[in-house]
């Protein structure tokens, strides 16, 4: 189903998911302080919510400094990348019945081509910046976001299996009697690893790492750029919290409310779960990422692929 | 594996814990009473200044933010003329304590000494000294030394024998 008004809807997404970054970035720090028994920002404004607005109009009007050595218009066009694509994804997902922006037949296809775009901006910005750390944190970033697209991909192959469409409304409408999650429960494992790897949340933020690389990719910005990548991360895992609600939780299905509340529930809820994970995680070696990727996961999602065809296959056709 | 998924609940459990945090300026932390705080001067038990302006609270200050300077009353008792305390240098060390003879530097449990106007950081004697004895309420130095001032003469002083008349000991 299409919604009548793509427009409207196109506007109430985007400013629903930069107010819900902006909102993120207040819930992370108070959820932090109180799993680490503290209170974190609690004075502006009613509980601290206004923190986010001042360190908005304080990030403008830090000094927007690009370094000399730097390739200009590379580091200019990194951050801006990691916005579009992230932003993008949002315009598959199907919040309530009618209403999203636009409702590919390859959404999850969209989704994951979107996610493989996000690793420019970070390569890019790590290599524009002409700066060692920057430089590594990129390195970082490339080979383990791709090493975790393989296996994301191919661990929703099973919903897509079960559901018999890349369409995401399609997904959800067939999680009507059961959600994916119970059948496929080895696969939302798996993406949700890889969803944390693919938005650089901790515990595998090692591109960023600043107890190594001073901040990684992300080392020579300042002002709103840098301000560009924070949001983009925080859009992430908005966008990685909403597609483990669609792909696995069904969506917006749920009783007596209404569909839109459904989905802002499990979604929060994920949310709530990522910043738990970086509560009480800690990070990784790079060579232990890199080897759960390849030895253990992609293995994990390719025999998860080959039971859930096979059984479909053997009950189902 | 099953360690992460512990680790997960324990933090998770943190959630219903008592917070550590203390909200500053409506909720004060507790000060000991011997906390190194604001410094004071103190006066003794008759209300006179305490200091005797030995400058050994400045010798002893490591970052050299005490000044002051001694004179005499008519009487022979030495007191600071000025005393200056820089607290936009002082590391509240609490040396000048220790070196001071006679109690009269004192730091107390006062923390809240924040100024907008960096000169406002430094102290004069009038914003210095205190009303009371401080730490010490019975102890004043004049009473114990064997030093002569006005209204005090040598061996009048507590738990001290008046002094020898060495013309009664020649042959």
């Amino acid at each position: 189903m299409i919604s009548p008004y793509p427009a409207i809807t196109l506007i109430v997404v985007l400013i629903g998911a930069l107010t819900i970054a902006g909102g993120l970035v207040w819930a992370e720090r108070r959820l932090l302080a109180l799993w680490q028994d503290r209170y974190g920002p609690n004075r502006v404004g009613p509980f601290g919510l206004m923190q986010t607005l001042a360190d908005m109009i304080k990030l403008f009007f830090k000094e927007d400094w690009i370094p000399p050595f730097a390739d200009k218009w590379v580091f200019i066009m990194a951050p801006a990348i990691v916005m579009f694509t992230v932003l993008m994804s949002f315009v598959v997902v199907p919040f309530a019945p009618g209403m999203i922006i636009s409702d590919l037949n390859i959404a999850v296809l969209f989704f994951l081509a979107m996610s493989s775009l996000g690793v420019y901006s970070t390569v890019l910005a790590g290599w524009a910046s002409d700066n060692k750390y920057a430089l590594l944190g990129g390195m970082r970033a490339a080979a383990q976001m791709l090493s975790y697209e393989v296996f994301m991909g191919l661990s929703l192959m099973g919903t897509v299996l079960l559901a018999g469409s890349f369409d995401l409304v399609d997904i959800v409408n067939a999680q009507r009697h059961m959600w994916f999650v119970v059948p496929q429960f080895l696969g939302f494992v798996l993406f949700m690893i890889a969803g944390i790897a693919e938005t650089r949340r901790l515990p595998f933020d090692l591109p960023e790492s600043e107890s190594e690389l001073v901040a990684g990719y992300h080392s020579e910005y300042s002002g709103m750029k840098f301000g560009m990548f924070f949001v983009g991360e925080y859009i992430g895992i908005l966008l990685i919290s909403s597609m483990i609600t669609v792909l696995f939780f069904g969506g917006w299905q749920g009783p007596v409310l209404p569909g839109i509340v459904w989905y802002f529930i499990k979604t929060f809820f994920f949310l709530g779960f990522f910043i738990l994970l970086r509560a009480a995680l800690p990070r990784p070696r790079f060579d232990q990422l890199m080897s759960w990727g390849w030895k253990l996961m992609l293995p994990l999602a390719l025999a998860n692929l080959l039971v859930t065809g096979a059984v479909k296959l053997a009950f189902f056709s | 594996m099953l360690s992460i998924i512990r680790a997960l609940w324990d933090v998770f459990l943190h959630a219903f814990r008592k917070r550590v945090t203390i909200q500053y300026p409506e909720q004060k932390a507790y000060l000991a009473a011997r906390y190194r705080g604001r410094i004071i001067l103190s006066r003794d038990p008759e209300g006179e200044e305490r200091c005797v302006a030995c400058y050994l609270c400045a010798v002893a200050c490591p970052v050299d933010c005490i000044a002051l300077q001694a004179t005499e009353d008519p009487t022979g008792r030495r007191y600071p003329e000025f005393f200056r305390i820089n607290f936009s240098r002082c590391i509240f060390c609490g040396y000048c304590e220790e070196a001071c003879p006679t109690y009269a530097i004192q730091l107390t449990p006062d923390v809240e000494m924040g100024e907008y106007n960096r000169q406002n950081m430094v102290y004069e004697k009038e914003h210095l000294l205190i009303d009371g004895p401080g730490k010490y309420p019975d102890y004043n130095f004049w009473r114990v030394a064997g030093v002569k001032i006005g209204g005090k003469d040598k061996g009048e002083a507590e738990r001290e024998a008046p002094p020898t008349d060495l013309r009664s000991l020649l042959p």
